[in-house]
Order: C-alpha cells, then structure tokens, then sequence
C-alpha cells in the first residue's frame, strides 16, 4: 500500500465517530459549498470601525510608520520628483525596475542607473544594486501592510528582496483597503503574494526589536494621491 | 549540529535542573511577560476577537472532520500547479524523501526557514547523515543551531540565551560555518543581528535548496502560506531553484477565505503585532519567478493517531501561535528544555504525548507538566481545551485504555508499577504539592479571587515565582485533585 492511500485509510478509520450527516457532498468549490458556509460562523467584522475614504488612508500611513516605514504623500504630479529625491538622499546608483513601472515614475532621477527586472540576474547580481521601485496590489490600512502580486509593475518577488531599499508606490485611495478580508477579495490566489509590514524585523535577542535582518532595511511608501 | 532530546530525563528532573539555572529563568520570565502583555493589547484592538476565535475553531474541527477529502483536494490543487506531492507516513520515510529529493538535485546544502515540522522529525540529522548540510537562517535558529543547542521557545527558541552568550557563540563558531563574525563585534543586538545578516546572505545568494514548513494550506487553491519576521522566509521560499516544503496533515484550511481568520488572529496571538512584517502565499510554481521545482511533503508521524482520540484531537487545530506558552506559570519556571520535545509549554504537554505515545518516562511525565489553571486555554486563539486534554491524557496514563499507534488500536496497561508511572507521579507531587504549602496558598488565592493575589503567599512563592499569576480558576486544582482523583480511588 502507499502511504498516501495509508495514511488516508488511517484518516477515514481516525473519524469513524464523526456522523455521517455531518459530511457534506464532495464539492467542486468548497468556499461555494452551503454546507461548508453553514459550518462556520461568520459573523465577525469585515472592518473595524467606521471611517471615511480620507481616515482610512490616514490609518494606513499611521500604521505603515507605527511599524517603522517611511512614508511619503504626494499626488501624480509631484512622484517623478520624490522618487528622484529619495534616491538621490540615499546615494543610489542603481536601481531595479519592473518591466511594467510606468517610466515617468523615474523621470527625473537622472543619476540612478536603471537595471531592468530579468530572469537572467543572479541573486550575487541583484545583491550589488542599491534600490527598487515598485507599485503594489493593495494596501490594508488596519495593520499598516503593502501586497506585492507580481504584476508587471511590481516585478518578479527577489527583486524587493535582495536590495536594501524599496520604494513602494501606492494608488490611494484606490488601492487601499480596511482590512484583511477585503484584502483577501481582491487578491487572486495564483499569483505569488508578498505581504509587507514594515522593514524586516527580530526579536530574537532578549526581545529587543531590530530592523532589518535578511530583507530590504528601508521600506519607503509613497502614497500617491488621485487615481 | 543541533541536540537532540533522545534520553530526556522525565519532566520533574528537567523542571528541577531548569528552575535552577537563574539566566533561563530570568530571560524567559522577562520575554513570557512582555509578549503576554503586548498581546493582551494587540487582541482588544479588534472589538469582535472573541468570533474571530470561534470561527478559527470551527474551521479548524470541520477541516479536521473531513481531513481525508481535504488532503485529496489539496494534493489535486498543488499538482495542478506545477507542485508534486509527496506522504510520509511517519519520520523516518519523510526524512528519507527529503534526504532523496535533496540528492537528485546533487547539492550538499540547503537553506532552511524555521520549521516546527521539520524539527519534529530531526531533518537536519538525518540530513547530516547523507552528507547534507542545512543552514537554519532564523536569527533564533542559527543561535541555537551554531550554539549545538536546542530551542526552547517556539517563537523566540534562543530565549534561554542572553546576548553574551550569543556574541561569544557567534564569535566562536561563525567561521566554522562561513563568513567569520566581524572583528571586535560587540553584544549589541544590532551588530549581532548585522553579524547574522551577513554571515547568512552569502549562503541565501548560493543556494539552490531551500526547505521551509507552512503555516497554512489551502485546499480549493493549493496555496501554501508562511508567515515570518526577517525575512530569511523569503529568501528561502524565492532563491533556490528548488523548493521543498514539509508540512503536517493538519495544517489545511479548505478555502481562501479562511485566511482571513487566521491573518487576524496569528500574528495577534503570537507576535503581539497587527501584522507581522512578512507572510509569502504561492500556489505551485510561477514561471520565471521562484523556484522551479516544488515538492510538498505532507507529514503524518503520529497526527492520525491524534486524530482519533475525541478529546485529544483538538490539539490538531493549533496554529502554533505560543502564546500558552508565555502566559503558563510553569513553562515560565521550568523553560521549554524540560518538556523534552520540539513542541514545549501546554501544547506541548498534550500534543507530544499524543504525538508519541506515552510509554517513555518523559511522555508520561508531560501530561502533569500543568497546574490546570487554565490561563492557555484563555489565550488559545483556536479555543484548545488544554486543562481538558490534559486530564484525559493523565487518566490515559494512570488507567490506561484504547489509544491507536501508528494507525493500529491497541488497548494501553494502567502505567502502574511502571517506570512511567513512577515518573508521572513524581510529576504529578512536583506540579501539585511542591512545595507543600502550595495548597494553601492556591486555597486562599481561589477564595480571594476578586483579589486578583499578585503572587502566592508564603513557600508558594518558590514555586509560583510569575509574579502576576494567571486568573484564578474557580475551583483550585488541589480540590480538582482530590475530588477527581478521590472520587476514581473510592471505586
Ligand atoms: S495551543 Fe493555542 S495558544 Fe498554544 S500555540 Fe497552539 S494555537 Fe497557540
């Protein structure tokens, strides 16, 4: 016998108390499925608290910066200029590009050289680049998170990884959400997810916080308003 | 490179040799009490906990009660895209499937994210064993791992180990391993971290291997979820070229949604935070991005077995948060070494003597480990009945009783006479009379309950040395004893 059909035997013979009643039909879709819907209660929150469009975006960076982001504001406008300067700030020569990020994004910052996103780069490659520019899926607002999906203006997942800084920019308030379910909505499950909350962090000496261990050691966001 | 726990003297001893040692004492009463506080905070911010916690429970009981068509439809998802699916049956044959998956790939090293699973089985050993390194690249994991040590906490496992003893383990056994420690590194957890960073990096850039556990698995998608602090998560789950993931049976949620639940109430329950800074979700493998190759290697060893226990196999639902672990009075006195497993604390005293089988010493001592409080259940953010599994498990080892091993239904002798009678009785004095004033003291505390006592009075105080006690139950163990135990003695 193999040990999946073993272990399987040895499931079914576990819940032989388990009422057959209680087994719904094998469904095709089980989020679909009434019975399943029936066995769990759901009546906690979708959202928590009432807040306007402006208040949810407030909550966001207000969290975003509770868990040691940075956080910029600025509207379509002005984020050629802030990108540029934030680079510029931080003495960036090089920066990682998704192949989809708008090129007006970087418009303006003239000293970084741009290195394209590439299956061909080694990880000892994208180790020697100083920044990465990215857009984001969606945004929570209650816990202060970013959601990278490797859409086209985000990138392949190593690329806001190995670098020590990224910028993340975020549509608001179209791409923010409250909350962790009406995240969930909007994501599609095939895809590679990154949630990010905040820069890197451990606790694991005497529990004192540090930023930055293995990811980027800057998180800078730019929430870009009027979409 | 790490130890292990065969030959693990029974918890009474551990507990006795642990409550000794003054820096594991004070480090674990100094971390328990700032997680428990932090996230007593973290969980009044969202006004509806108590529902989010009922619904983490019953998704968890209705997975559990149709296990088998979940395991099928999620081993259908993950091959579908792109993932192949493997069943170990116990330890050995996962260890043997790994060690083999590992091989075709002709690399001698692996990267590895934390893993409570992997842990469980001893991977690193049997891989060691082949010729096989693996790296642990949690800053925790690499203390314990460079220290030849074991953890003694499941979120924060170097806990026992302050941060000059972590310098000097650094300084020490670095080299050894890779990129030395950095010249006149200090204990600074800073530096230390920057130490580790470094130290890391240059194995995450080489690797081709990379191993990793899940917090959770959906079956509709075939979603594998992980959820971590650092960072070296990720670098795991997207360097390699191949990624192998070995999870226990009972880590499946059946929908997408039901993450929602869960992404609420773990990093919560566990961390103390709304979130914690990344969770990496992927379904299969994605063309050109991550791994190209992924294997699950689904793990029973013992969790069927489990299973078919009704009282005990709610202990499946645990989502391995820890905080029973920070607000139980003997964890914080005895520390995660004595309960002679990967899985310490409550959880632990139910689920590796279910796990395992209660026939060793230390097994039959774990179900003791606990004076009933009940303070784990509280905080359980999957609703385990801790105290009630517990006692069942007690009467299991004292009466014994139908259990099913590896599969098999086999009817356990009463422990007596035993050698793991002799060690869970002397479990049972440790935990319940020791000292003897303890009794009075838990008395007085019960019937002063509204006076919420900040510590027991008199001798109590050697043993119940946690300053703020956990709520008092309202009827003191000592009289659960007597009553439970009275009562089976008169028959
Ligand atoms: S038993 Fe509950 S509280 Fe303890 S680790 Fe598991 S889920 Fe967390």
């Amino acid at each position: 016998m193999s040990s999946r059909d073993l272990i399987l035997g040895r499931v079914r013979r576990a819940l032989a108390d388990v009422p057959k009643d209680d087994t719904p039909p094998v469904p095709e879709r089980p989020g679909r499925d009434p019975q399943y819907e029936q066995a769990v209660d759901r009546t906690y929150l979708r959202e928590h608290g009432d807040r306007t469009t402006e208040q949810t975006v407030d909550l966001l960076a207000e969290n975003l910066a509770d868990y040691r982001a940075i956080v910029h504001r600025t509207d379509n406008g002005g984020l050629p200029g802030v990108i540029a300067r934030l680079l510029a700030e931080r003495g960036s020569r090089t920066v990682l590009v998704p192949s989809g990020l708008p090129p007006e994004w970087l418009a303006e910052a003239a000293d970084a050289t741009r290195v394209p996103d590439s299956a061909a780069s080694t990880p000892h490659e994208l180790d020697e680049i100083d920044s990465v520019v990215t857009g984001c899926a969606v945004a929570i607002a209650e816990t202060g998170t970013i959601v990278l999906d490797g859409g086209p203006d985000q990138g392949r997942r190593r690329i806001t990884l190995v670098p020590d800084h990224h910028i993340c920019v975020v549509r608001v308030p179209g791409q923010v959400v409250s909350s962790v379910p009406q995240a969930l909505d909007r994501l599609d499950p095939a895809r590679p997810l990154t949630w990010i909350s905040g820069p890197s962090a451990t606790s694991d000496i005497e529990l004192d916080r540090v930023e930055g261990v293995h990811g980027p050691r800057t998180l800078e966001v730019v929430l870009v308003a009027g979409d | 490179m790490t130890g292990t726990f065969v030959g693990m003297p029974a918890f009474p001893k551990a507990a006795h040799d642990a409550v000794r040692n003054k820096t594991l004492r004070g480090n674990l009463r100094h971390a328990t009490h700032t997680i428990r506080d932090k996230r007593a905070r973290a969980v009044t911010e969202l006004e509806d906990w108590a529902r989010l916690r009922e619904a983490g429970k019953q998704i968890k009981d209705h997975t559990l009660h149709h296990l088998d068509r979940y395991l099928v439809q999620l081993e259908d998802a993950v091959t579908a895209a792109g993932g192949t699916v493997h069943w170990a049956a116990d330890a050995d044959e996962a260890n043997r499937i790994v060690t083999y998956l590992v091989k075709a790939t002709g690399e001698t090293e692996v990267v590895k994210v934390k893993s409570m699973a992997t842990q469980e089985i001893g991977l690193n050993e049997a891989l060691e064993a082949e010729g096989i390194h693996a790296y642990e690249t949690d800053l925790a994991e690499l203390i314990v791992q460079l220290g030849k040590d074991r953890p003694s906490h499941i979120l924060v496992p170097a806990i026992h180990r302050n941060r000059g003893e972590i310098r000097d383990i650094f300084k020490r056994e670095m080299g050894e391993w890779g990129r030395p420690a950095p010249d006149g590194l200090t204990d600074t957890p800073a530096e230390l971290a920057e130490a580790a960073r470094l130290h890391l990096r240059e194995k995450f850039l080489r690797a081709k291997v990379g191993i990793s556990g899940a917090n959770f698995m959906v079956a509709e998608t075939g979603t594998l979820v992980v959820v971590e602090s650092e960072g070296n998560g990720r670098m795991c789950l997207t360097l390699p070229e191949t990624l192998i993931s070995v999870v226990g049976i009972e880590k499946i949620v059946p929908t997408w949604r039901d993450l929602e639940v869960f992404l609420q109430t773990l990093p919560r329950s566990s961390t103390a935070e709304r979130m914690n800074p990344y969770t990496s979700m992927w379904t299969g493998t994605t063309d050109e991005d991550g791994p190209q190759t992924f294997h699950l290697v689904l793990i029973d060893n013992g969790r069927t077995d489990t299973l078919a226990d009704e009282v005990g196999r709610q202990a499946l639902r645990c989502i391995r948060c820890s905080a029973c672990l920070n607000v139980c009075p003997v964890y914080e006195r005895a520390g995660g070494h004595a309960y002679g497993s990967v899985y310490p604390g409550p959880i632990g005293a139910i689920l590796s003597p279910q796990l395992r089988g209660t026939e060793s010493e230390i097994d039959a001592s774990l179900p003791y480990a606990s004076s009933l409080c009940g303070a784990c259940y509280e905080v359980c953010p999957v609703a385990i009945d801790i105290p009630e599994v517990l006692v069942h498990l007690r009467e299991r080892v004292v009466e014994g009783g139908p259990v099913t091993r590896q599969g098999a239904k086999v009817v356990l002798k009463p422990a007596k006479g035993h050698a793991a009678e002799r060690a869970a009785m002397r479990a049972a004095r440790w935990a319940f009379s020791h000292p003897g004033a303890l009794r009075t003291g838990q008395r007085l505390a019960s019937r002063t309950r509204r006076l919420h006592p900040r510590s027991l009075p008199g001798p109590g105080q050697a043993w119940s040395a946690s300053r703020e006690m956990p709520a008092v139950p309202a009827e003191p163990f000592r009289d659960w004893w007597q009553r439970t135990r009275g009562g089976k003695d008169a028959k």
